[in-house]
């Protein structure tokens, strides 16, 4: 009987223990900005930390980022916004943040650390997690458990499910696989966090951000890519005029940035950006491994190729074989209509 | 500093090689690995590139390529001494450990190792095309506490400053690093050079010295459980269809556009 009740107590203790764990979850998202505005993808992660259970912190670092932790206030299921605001933090330096970040863990002994997988996520979270001795995990696509994650490796071509058991899980997160967190509705406390002395072993000098009118690719619905089809920069324009009519983020392969077409931001794929739209239009693009990477995800994808065995083709839910200086032009004009 | 020249190490993967279309085994452990064609990561080859550049130039006086993992890592490193590396490090790590090993310890090793070398400058990959982690750089320069410049698409020198153009995904920055520093390699750093076959006659003569992690200090305990790994969900074969009308309608009808 005794020991029976030993059992019971000890069972009752053990799931006590289990709801202890679940309770004492925290998490913080490292936002993501640019000086006014917030980067969507940091909405994509925040929706990811919700997933892990457990309470969900912002952190905005910057210059002139006030705007910025209000507007974090804001979105449900955020219950603080860290704020710290110094000159140090200008251009966001991995090395001015990984004393801030580690600051905060110290007072706040989170057991996730997030960001998006976006180029500012992919600098500064490996450098935090070597800080604190824990093994980092890149671009995650799925959570399974608070310490188990689905993420893909080989470009795409395998999905690879880890068990994580440092003591803090340091995630990146990639936006496409993840809804945004809606941006209004919560009412979160915002938190001044004093800046730890600078580091001054690194200078953000300046930026030569290429400027359009259009969504920004990670996020746009609706994406148009062009490859070494369209045969120089000048033809693009083609691609243009058809992504105006959709709403359009104008995106591209390796092919086409390699031969000076478009700029580099514009590239999709493994060791570019990773997009997953409603709508993917892959004009003159043969659907290399690592330009599928990129955009396998899509809802629907459609291929413009001449070539009818260009693997693109194994992937697109709709193609047409034939001239994209054709099709492209036809299918605007159609559009407009 | 600069005046003597820069003494630089490149890290170099082994990696199955870009153009192979992976398969996973059978038996949800990995990916087929034995039998395939395997080469340099395309990202280190273009930071072995960048730091022979740099010696070509006069601003570096030594480069170290490094390796970690087993035996036909060798032929890697080999690679990289025949594109202008001046010795080669293996850091020896049986196949059955190597499976489990993350950036997390490469980086722990190559930390040491710069110590060790007397390093100022290490150019890495930004990422390794089987893992694709991305970390590699980041903690090395974390565990060294020096400066990062990662996805690199420019490196100059400016005194004992390092000026770093990286890709992110608005456009282009430049920052500047205190040496010693990291960088990382993006694509369009440069474009790396074959490996001439006197180059490669060559290369067989330069050295090439073998460590183990243990010698290092560096303990291999995995951190991270590979649970499974999966074949991605297959897409739904489509349709052709004849002309842009057939297109258009095929759209409107399922409310993509
Ligand atoms: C390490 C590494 C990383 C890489 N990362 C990326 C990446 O992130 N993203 C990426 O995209 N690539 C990447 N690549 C490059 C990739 O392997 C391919 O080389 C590239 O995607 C090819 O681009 P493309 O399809 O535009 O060119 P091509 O393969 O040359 O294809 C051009 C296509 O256009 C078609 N075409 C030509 N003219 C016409 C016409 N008039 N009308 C209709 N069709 C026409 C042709 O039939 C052909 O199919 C990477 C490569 C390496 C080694």
């Amino acid at each position: 009987m005794n020991a029976l009740r030993g059992f019971l107590r000890a069972q009752r203790l053990g799931r006590r223990a289990v709801s202890l764990l679940h309770r004492f979850q925290s998490t913080l998202v490292i936002a993501e900005h640019a000086n006014e505005t917030l980067t969507p993808i940091t909405l994509n992660t925040i929706t990811a930390a919700k997933r892990l259970g457990g309470e969900v912190s912002c952190l905005v670092a910057g210059t002139n980022c006030e705007k910025v932790a209000q507007e974090l206030s804001k979105v449900p299921g955020v219950s603080k916004v860290l704020f710290a605001q110094h000159d140090a933090y200008k251009g966001l330096l991995a090395e001015e943040l990984t004393p801030l970040i580690l600051e905060i863990q110290k007072q706040f002994s989170c057991t996730h650390i997030c960001a998006g997988a976006s180029a500012f996520g992919k600098n500064l979270l490996p450098r935090v997690a070597a800080k604190l001795d824990v093994a980092p995990i890149s671009d995650i696509i799925e959570i399974k458990s608070p310490d188990t994650f689905v993420r893909t490796i080989y470009a795409g071509n395998a999905l690879c499910t880890v068990k994580c058991d440092e003591k803090i899980k340091v995630l990146s997160v990639r936006g496409t696989s993840f809804e945004a967190a809606p941006a209004s509705g919560g009412n979160a406390a915002i938190e001044k966090i004093s800046a730890p002395a600078p580091v001054g072993q690194s200078e953000w000098i300046e930026q030569k951000l290429t400027k359009s009118d259009r969504p920004e690719l990670t996020s746009a619905k609706v994406v148009v890519s062009g490859g070494r089809g369209l045969k120089s920069g000048d033809n693009f324009k083609l691609l243009y005029d058809l992504a105006d009519q959709l709403h359009a983020a104008v995106g591209a392969s390796r092919a086409a940035v390699d031969a000076g077409f478009v700029p580099n931001d514009m590239q999709v794929g493994q060791t570019g950006k990773i997009v997953a739209p409603e709508l993917y239009i892959a004009v003159g693009i043969s659907g290399a491994i690592q330009h599928l990477a990129g955009m396998k995800d899509s809802k629907t994808i459609v291929a413009i190729n001449k070539d009818p065995e260009a693997p693109i083709f194994q992937v697109a839910d709709y193609g047409i074989v034939a001239d994209l200086f054709k099709v492209v032009p036809e299918l605007t004009a159609t559009l407009k209509k | 500093m600069a005046a003597a020249g820069l003494r630089a190490m490149v890290g170099v993967k082994r990696v199955i090689d870009y153009a192979v279309k992976v398969r996973v085994k059978p038996d949800n452990s990995g990916v087929v690995t034995d039998g395939v064609k395997h080469s340099m990561n395309p990202f280190c080859e273009i930071a072995v590139e960048e730091a022979v550049r740099l010696k070509e130039k006069k601003l570096v006086s030594e480069i170290i390529a490094v390796s970690c993992g087993p035996q036909q890592c060798q032929e890697t490193i080999r690679t990289a001494l025949a594109m202008g590396a001046d010795r080669g490090v293996h850091v020896e790590i049986p196949a059955k450990e190597y499976e489990s090993l993350t950036p997390f310890q490469v980086s722990k090793i190559l930390a040491a190792l710069a110590k060790k070398e007397n390093v100022n400058l290490l150019l890495l990959g930004k990422q390794a095309i089987d893992d694709d982690c991305n970390q590699t750089g980041q903690m090395t320069a974390a565990f060294l506490d020096w400066p990062q410049g990662t996805f690199a698409s420019e490196v100059s020198l400016d005194g004992d400053w390092l000026k770093v153009e990286r890709e992110v995904d608005g456009g282009l920055e430049t920052v500047r690093l205190k040496l010693p520093a990291v960088v990382t390699a993006d694509l369009r750093l440069n474009e790396p050079r074959y490996a001439t076959l006197p180059n490669i006659m060559k290369a067989k003569k330069k050295k090439m010295e073998m460590v183990k992690p243990s010698d290092l200090g560096v303990d291999l305990t995995p951190r991270v459980k590979t649970l499974s790994v999966e074949d991605p969900p297959q897409r739904k074969a489509g349709v052709k269809v004849e002309t842009v009308e057939d297109l258009v309608a095929k759209l409107k009808e399922i409310g993509r556009i």
